[in-house]
């Protein structure tokens, strides 16, 4: 195994752009690691971004949002006043992710990369309308987080590219997001089922809304369905039956050992009521 | 494979090993370095036992490479003590008897520790996720987490 710690992302590419064989770029490495150990990837090149200029840094962006480098752990997100009181929806759903100790080395774009249908942090950054700066031997163009997961443990990178930041919008006034999840006990362990809403109002109506349901479907799905449902309401009884049913229609997930089909799509509507309910008292000023 | 040249400061001390980039940080600690209070028990992050410092930062130095440590300032539980005299939390787990096996004090320690260095007053609560990444299989983790809010008291006094 080669290990390369290139000095730019243009570098980076071309490494990875030129290996052959198994390429893997190590950020916070909870996952890079952990399948290195079990023998599941073994890369014959492991380049680490972290010496990259930028990757740790949180930063406002031109237009009122925020640039987040993919080195940033969550503990560093966390701990961002700012960042947790614009989205605390992003930063709650980032901040269920492991331990205590995975806290201080896992990444949003390694929880993103990693594939997995049940990320945490993912949900969230789909109702922010979160964008990942893809960079390649072709030059770089702005994805939408949900266009990147491809299914389990898949994502939709080519050989030789490589995020090199997200971005959230501006996140504008009378707005709030929030993410719940359902696992059995009360930490370290995997969703069962991810529900993450952002709105924003105007008076008490809700005028924008975003919906997306993380462990319901191979990859994370934008139920735009649920969010239709929400918009023009006040989040009255009427507006979250129609949500709820929404949510369930829409999702399709699986029975494993951790649930049921008819589970999941009972705790998605549960679940979807509770978020759009902290969402929008977030929106009204509630901390 | 060749052998990367790392240099970095633990528990105070500069040091220098050779690593294999494979090699784990915690297998470099353990193997290069010879400090063996850092355990090994899931080797994938589960677990705690392996809990080191990295900058000041909490992680599992099983999640971590030794190439990674370059530059990088640890703090082991051998970096506990202080010449002899054994740190609060470590005299308050032995006064509470917070340890039967003792497999994953050391990682227990050193997370304790994180905590305190931050939120000198936490909770019970708090002080329950935040070692929500260190399993026990012997305690029922009760007299550890009394252990380190007796240790959290002793060290606030000491101010």
């Amino acid at each position: 195994m080669h290990y390369y710690k290139p000095q730019s992302f243009d570098e980076a590419v071309q490494i990875a752009a030129s290996a052959s064989g198994v390429t893997r770029f190590l950020a916070g490495g909870t996952d890079v690691l952990v399948q290195l150990r079990a023998g599941t990837v073994t890369p014959d090149h492991l380049i680490d971004l972290k010496l990259i200029p930028g990757v740790h840094d949180i930063a406002r962006t031109e237009d009122g949002g925020w640039k987040i480098g993919i080195a940033v752990s969550g503990i560093d997100l966390g701990r961002h006043a700012e960042l947790v009181a614009e989205w605390p929806g992003v930063v709650e759903g980032m901040s269920l992710v492991g331990s205590t100790q995975v806290q201080g080395r896992a990444t949003l774009t390694g929880n993103l990369c990693n594939g997995s249908p049940a990320a945490d942090s993912v949900p969230g950054l789909v109702t922010a309308r979160a964008t990942v700066t893809v960079v390649g031997p072709n030059g770089s163009r702005e994805v939408a987080v949900e266009d990147i997961p491809a299914g389990p443990g898949r994502n939709v990178l080519q050989q030789g590219e490589i995020i090199s930041a997200i971005t959230l919008p501006p996140r504008g006034k009378n707005s709030g997001d929030a993410y719940l999840r359902f696992i059995p006990r009360t930490e370290m362990d995997i969703a069962v089922v991810g529900v993450a809403v952002s709105v924003t109002l105007d008076g008490d109506k809700i005028i924008a809304a975003r919906v997306a349901l993380g462990a319901v479907a191979p990859k994370v799905l934008v139920a735009a369905d649920a969010a239709a449902a929400l918009i023009g309401s006040t989040l009255d009884d009427a507006a979250i039956a129609a949500l709820q049913a929404a949510v369930t229609a829409a999702a399709v997930p699986i029975t494993d050992r951790r649930g049921t089909v008819e589970f999941r799509k009972d705790v998605v509507a549960v679940l979807a009521a509770r978020a759009a309910r902290i969402a929008y008292d977030r929106a009204k000023g509630a901390v | 494979m060749s052998k990367v040249h790392v240099s970095a400061v633990v528990n105070g001390d500069n040091v220098d090993f050779l690593a294999d980039p494979r090699e784990s940080l915690l297998d470099c600690l353990r193997d290069q370095l010879g400090l063996t209070g850092s355990k090994e028990g899931c080797g994938t992050g589960d677990c705690g036992a392996c809990s080191v410092t990295v900058d000041g930062v909490l992680v599992c130095s099983c999640l971590m490479l030794g190439v990674e440590a370059e530059g990088k300032t640890i703090g082991t539980v051998e970096g506990l003590a202080d010449v002899g005299t054994l740190h609060p939390l470590q005299r308050k787990f032995i006064e509470h008897a917070a340890l039967q096996c003792g497999f994953c004090t050391p990682g227990i320690l050193v997370a304790s520790k994180a905590l305190l260095d931050h939120n000198p007053d936490p909770t019970e609560t708090e002080v329950r996720y935040w070692l929500a990444g260190n399993l026990c299989r012997c305690t029922g983790y009760d007299k550890i987490v009394r252990a380190v809010m007796d240790a959290a008291a002793e060290l606030r006094e000491a101010v």
